[in-house]
């Protein structure tokens, strides 16, 4: 006889890795759309972003038809922690949108003149959104552990370019709104790691029942 | 009662609310025949606190109840080994009679079993009587006070003479209740209370459990793991006869240390 309560479980969870993926590639084409200036990408990710928020109501309406059901132990953490992920995988996605919107205003503007490193912020982004979510598909505690402190170094890159791009606004005060642009965009970068960061720790929630936001010591 | 005459062994399992011990069991073996139904239980069970026992059927948790307050015995095949002190008086102690450890400590089970004969305040009163208790003053007060402890004064003052069967399932199962704290016990032991009830009756009997442990001790045997995650402080998991684990209430259902305990609670086994 099959386990409904498992079944309905696995459902759940590959219905969160199917968002993720979505997540993912809204964060990629969106740097890309920036990048490389790329107006239709950027308003493609956009209109896409409505089927990320579809996948947030459809996990919780899956995770509250278990919680019915009074799952305990590893399955209640599991259920929990999908709703928290989809939280973040849907806010990921909004960040995505709003680096979109900026690279679609930029896109209609010439090129601002400064060498930003945002290649690499994003970079450092993306790779922490994907190992997180990596962790937990494999439900890999340690690796998710080690995800929480590469936030440190994506604050400090965007606080860097926040810098670079504030000098040159002093400087070149015309490109001032091309440039609170990018410092939006960069800024949406640093958020997506932050929620790269939470779902790690949900993920060592999850594996380990133990609650490590925060910092609190328990 | 007999009092402490030798040092205990150490528990191996500790109280994990925090509170007093009401029930030290050390070594608790218990054999029908050749078959050990228990097999060496240690544990400590907090005073004022609410202790759930779960596991599968068969595994021991109806005994482990029935012997804190003697029961096996009415069993001639049972056989016991190891110690239970309730507030550290050795409840098994050669002159110690069983009625008195089952004065002390009281039982509810799975199924109301209120006296068909009697009226609902004869049904109260019956164990008081019993003791010799004549005065109709004082059996009235008792009675009230019983009732009112059991949550169920105000649906049945009006019909104390009434007899107890013509309350409904979950007023009968009260009614048991009040039956058992009129003696005024120190530890009240429930068999799966509420498993015969539908959810509104099981919702006063959980509430009733809750408020109930200010005044006394409760460990309550259930197969319902919500209903003892929403009423119990402390849960222990019995496995085969062995106490698997044992903790606070909310780490057992959350994070179980072991790996029996989390595959029962989610339903892999049992």
């Amino acid at each position: 006889m099959d386990n409904h309560f498992e079944i309905g479980l696995e459902d759940l969870r590959q219905k969160l890795l199917l968002m993720a993926s979505r997540a993912e590639s809204a964060v990629n084409d969106s740097v890309q759309a920036l990048m490389q200036r790329n107006y239709d990408l950027a308003m493609k990710v956009r209109a896409d972003d409505d089927i990320i928020d579809a996948f947030e109501i459809e996990i919780d309406e899956m995770a509250i038809q278990l919680l019915t059901k009074a799952p305990l132990a590893s399955n209640l953490r599991l259920v929990t922690v999908a709703m928290k992920v989809s939280q973040n995988l849907e806010r990921i996605g909004d960040e995505a949108t709003k680096i979109a919107k900026r690279a679609r205003d930029l896109a209609e503007e010439p090129p601002v003149k400064i060498v930003l490193d945002l290649p690499r912020l994003a970079g450092m982004a993306l790779a922490m959104v994907k190992d997180a979510l990596d962790s937990f598909v494999q439900r890999d505690s340690a690796a998710a552990r080690a995800i929480v402190p590469r936030d440190k170094e994506v604050d400090a890159l965007n606080r860097e370019m926040h810098n670079a791009l504030a000098q040159h606004m002093m400087a070149n005060p015309d490109t001032i709104g091309r440039c609170l642009h990018w410092i939006v965009a960069a800024k949406s970068l640093e958020r997506i790691a932050d929620h790269a960061k939470n779902i790690a720790e949900e993920v060592v929630y999850l594996c380990e029942a133990q609650d490590i936001r925060h910092n609190l010591k328990k | 009662m007999a009092t402490l005459s030798k040092p205990m062994p150490n528990a191996t399992l500790e109280p994990p609310t925090g509170k007093a011990t009401a029930l030290a069991v050390r070594g608790l073996s218990i054999y029908f025949g050749d078959h050990a139904v228990l097999k060496n239980v240690s544990i400590d069970i907090a005073a004022h606190a609410v202790t759930a026992i779960i596991g599968p059927s068969g595994c021991g948790k109806s005994t482990f109840l029935r012997a804190i307050n003697r029961m096996h015995e009415l069993n001639p095949e049972a056989r016991m080994e190891g110690e239970i002190r309730l507030f550290g008086d050795d409840i098994y102690s050669r002159d110690v009679e069983s009625v008195v450890v089952r004065r002390r400590v009281g039982m509810v089970f799975q199924k109301s079993n209120p006296f068909p004969t009697m009226s609902v305040s004869e049904n109260v009163t019956v164990g008081l009587r019993l003791n010799g208790l004549r005065d109709r003053r004082q059996l009235a007060e008792r009675t009230e006070e019983s009732l009112r402890m059991a949550a169920l004064w105000d649906e049945v003052k009006d019909r104390l003479q009434a007899p107890a069967i013509s309350l409904s399932g979950g007023q009968q199962q009260r009614l048991c209740i009040a039956r058992a704290l009129a003696v005024q016990p120190e530890v009240l032991l429930m068999d799966e209370p509420a498993s015969a009830l539908d959810p509104l009756a099981t919702q006063k009997i959980e509430d009733l459990i809750i408020e109930l442990k200010k005044d006394y001790t409760i460990v309550i045997v259930t197969h319902n793991m919500q209903q003892a995650a929403r009423s119990s402080d402390a849960t222990a998991f019995f496995y085969l006869g062995e106490l698997i684990e044992y903790g606070p209430t909310t780490k057992i259902f959350t994070k179980p240390a072991q790996k029996r305990t989390e595959d029962y609670v989610t339903g892999r086994f049992g």
